[in-house]
């Protein structure tokens, strides 16, 4: 009871000191706060990605840009972070061999649609619902150059139709459509993709990640085109990884490690 | 910006932050856990950054509740404090 008071008052405390901080912040969208309009007496970065990051790049949505061009390097860590943190939880959780006991259960024909009429609800909405998910997912990691959207969001969208057809019906009929070793092959392939473009344009002889020599590689009139073109080839390996991550987390977490029938 | 947006969706992000931290069923707590996941995403994208917003949205909202879930499943479902 004491610690619960004690960690009100260090909460109420460092809340009112942040708080405090607010009150020194540029106003919001302030177009003369430093991180707008840079420090005075040098250039500003986020003026620079506005006024020519469509020149350089010829993709309109700056987000995309910024993200998977200009801090190509960040983005490819931050996808070996996904992957490591779905590694950590396989070690953790997988549970290999050893099986507790073996429940022979009879293989369902059609178990979305068997069964009672709740599971019939869910498993035929989820029928219907399922492909519309995928493809948005697909369009929202293609469309990522003009539209709000990009890898991330893309693969843990795709993540989430596996996630639903195993709510919907059990592990194992999520895990036919995308196996354990699938799983594990397409996170590796996608951190493959996206060191592979960064490793191509060291071989000619540019910096990692530097994608516009990779212009003759992808049929491209011009460097602006080829580091678009390669930004999508980058969002394609980091939606393989996190699509696989994501999924894989589920599975480990809701089987205890087991990977059979889940919820 | 509007201003009456922001103070409503404020005022839900800090009830929906307290529920969660104080109601004794895990699985209720996970769910509104994810309720202040999709309110922060509508407060993201009230401010501009779609981008952002679209990944709390996928993330934070969506399938975060779902893993949480998974482990309530797997552990007690009542909070022991």
């Amino acid at each position: 009871m004491l610690s619960k008071v004690f960690a009100t008052i260090a909460v109420a405390i460092t809340g009112s000191i942040l708080l405090y901080g607010v009150s020194d912040f540029p106003a919001f969208g302030d177009p003369h706060s430093p991180a707008n309009a840079g420090v005075p007496g040098s250039e500003s970065v986020s003026l620079y990605f506005i006024e020519e990051s469509y020149k350089d790049t010829k993709v309109p949505n700056l987000v995309t840009s910024v993200l998977a061009d200009y801090r190509g390097y960040d983005t490819m860590f931050e996808t070996v972070v996904i992957f490591a943190a779905g590694m950590a939880i396989f070690a953790i959780l997988r549970v290999v061999g050893n099986k507790e006991e073996e429940v022979s259960r009879e293989p369902v024909e059609n178990s979305f649609t068997n069964g009672d009429h709740s599971r019939i609800i869910v498993g035929t909405t989820v029928r219907i619902v399922v492909p519309v998910i995928q493809l948005f997912a697909l369009y929202v990691v293609a469309h990522g150059h003009h539209s709000p959207g990009g890898g991330f969001q893309g693969g843990v969208i795709l993540g989430a139709s596996f996630i639903i057809i195993a709510l919907a019906e059990n592990l194992n009929a999520a895990l036919r459509r995308l196996s354990e070793q699938n799983y594990v092959r397409l996170a590796v392939v996608g951190i493959f993709i996206y060191a592979l473009f960064g490793v191509m344009a060291q071989v000619l002889g540019r910096n990692f990640l530097d994608y516009g020599v990779l212009a003759p590689l992808l049929f491209t009139d011009g460097p602006e085109m080829a580091r678009s073109h390669s930004m999508l080839g980058v969002e394609v390996g980091v939606a393989f990884t996190v699509t696989a991550i994501m999924f894989a987390i589920y599975a480990n977490l809701s089987s205890r490690g087991q990977l059979e029938k889940g919820l | 910006m509007i201003f009456a947006f922001d103070i409503i969706i404020l005022v839900f992000l800090v009830v929906a932050a307290l529920i969660s931290l104080s109601v004794k069923d895990l699985l209720s707590a996970s769910m509104i856990y994810g309720i202040y996941g999709f309110l922060i995403c509508l407060l993201w994208a009230e401010m501009g950054a779609v981008d952002v917003a679209f990944t709390e949205a996928s993330v934070g909202a969506g399938v975060s509740t779902v893993l949480l879930i998974a482990t309530v499943f797997n552990t007690r479902r009542r909070s022991s404090d």
